[in-house]
């Protein structure tokens, strides 16, 4: 398992490529892999915005992530995960989120994936404030319930 | 003998500091804390606490050394 806290534009896919490298003991065990990668959208709640600044707790936010996999660990079969989230300045188009799990079956990868974001998403203590078209900043008061229509 | 109270995002704006060093007198609840370290600010009642970096309730006492933090809802992801 990894969990990486990052202040630098990442790409997810070299993340995931680079960690399954790291860990040949899944070779041949794992059947499914589930990727999740949250990006960051140029409008919200009605406003077009230019950019965002993530605030975190550093050490909070790691030992929060890393019980919230292995909750997940201890609900379902996974061979590994690696979580990766930005924090810092962070523009339209560049990735926030990474979660991706390896499983032998595609039921777990898919499972594992949906609790840890939607755990993250209430849980890790990360703080986003979006700087709007015109300059103004403004604190997102609240994540969405991911499983509301 | 004290409490390290830390802040984040909107609230340590509304506070106006990132953290505090109260004098450990015992008996303390985190609501006690938060009142304590901020006696003439009003505090939104949607605040969340952590000790040591976990999740608690506000009835939770404190104890000499710990790291009491206090911030809104998250919103990562």
């Amino acid at each position: 398992m990894k969990i990486k806290i990052i202040d630098t534009l990442f790409d997810p896919w070299q993340e995931i490529q680079q960690y399954q490298l790291s860990i040949p003991e899944v070779k041949g065990k794992f059947g499914a892999t589930s990727v999740f990668v949250g990006t960051m959208r140029d409008f919200n709640d009605g406003d077009n915005v230019k950019g965002m600044n993530l605030e975190h707790y550093p050490g909070m936010t790691e030992k929060q992530l890393q019980k919230i996999v292995e909750q997940a660990m201890q609900q379902w079969h996974i061979l590994d995960a690696l979580v990766v989230h930005r924090v810092g300045d962070i523009f339209p188009d560049e990735p926030i989120v990474l979660v991706a799990i390896w499983s032998s079956h595609r039921g777990d990868a898919f499972d594992t994936s949906r609790y840890i974001m939607e755990r993250l998403k209430s849980k890790a203590p990360f703080w986003k404030k979006e700087i709007l078209v015109d300059d103004a900043e403004r604190w997102v008061g609240k994540n969405t319930d991911g499983y509301k229509k | 003998m004290s409490i390290k109270v830390r802040y984040f995002a909107s609230l340590k704006e509304l506070v106006g500091r990132s953290e505090d060093q109260l004098p450990f007198v015992g008996n303390l609840t985190v609501a006690d804390v938060l009142k304590q370290a901020n006696k003439n600010k009003v505090i939104p009642n949607n605040i969340l606490a952590a000790v040591n970096m976990e999740y608690v309730a506000f009835e939770t006492v404190v104890k000499d050394g710990d790291e009491v933090a206090f911030f809104p809802p998250v919103t990562g992801g």
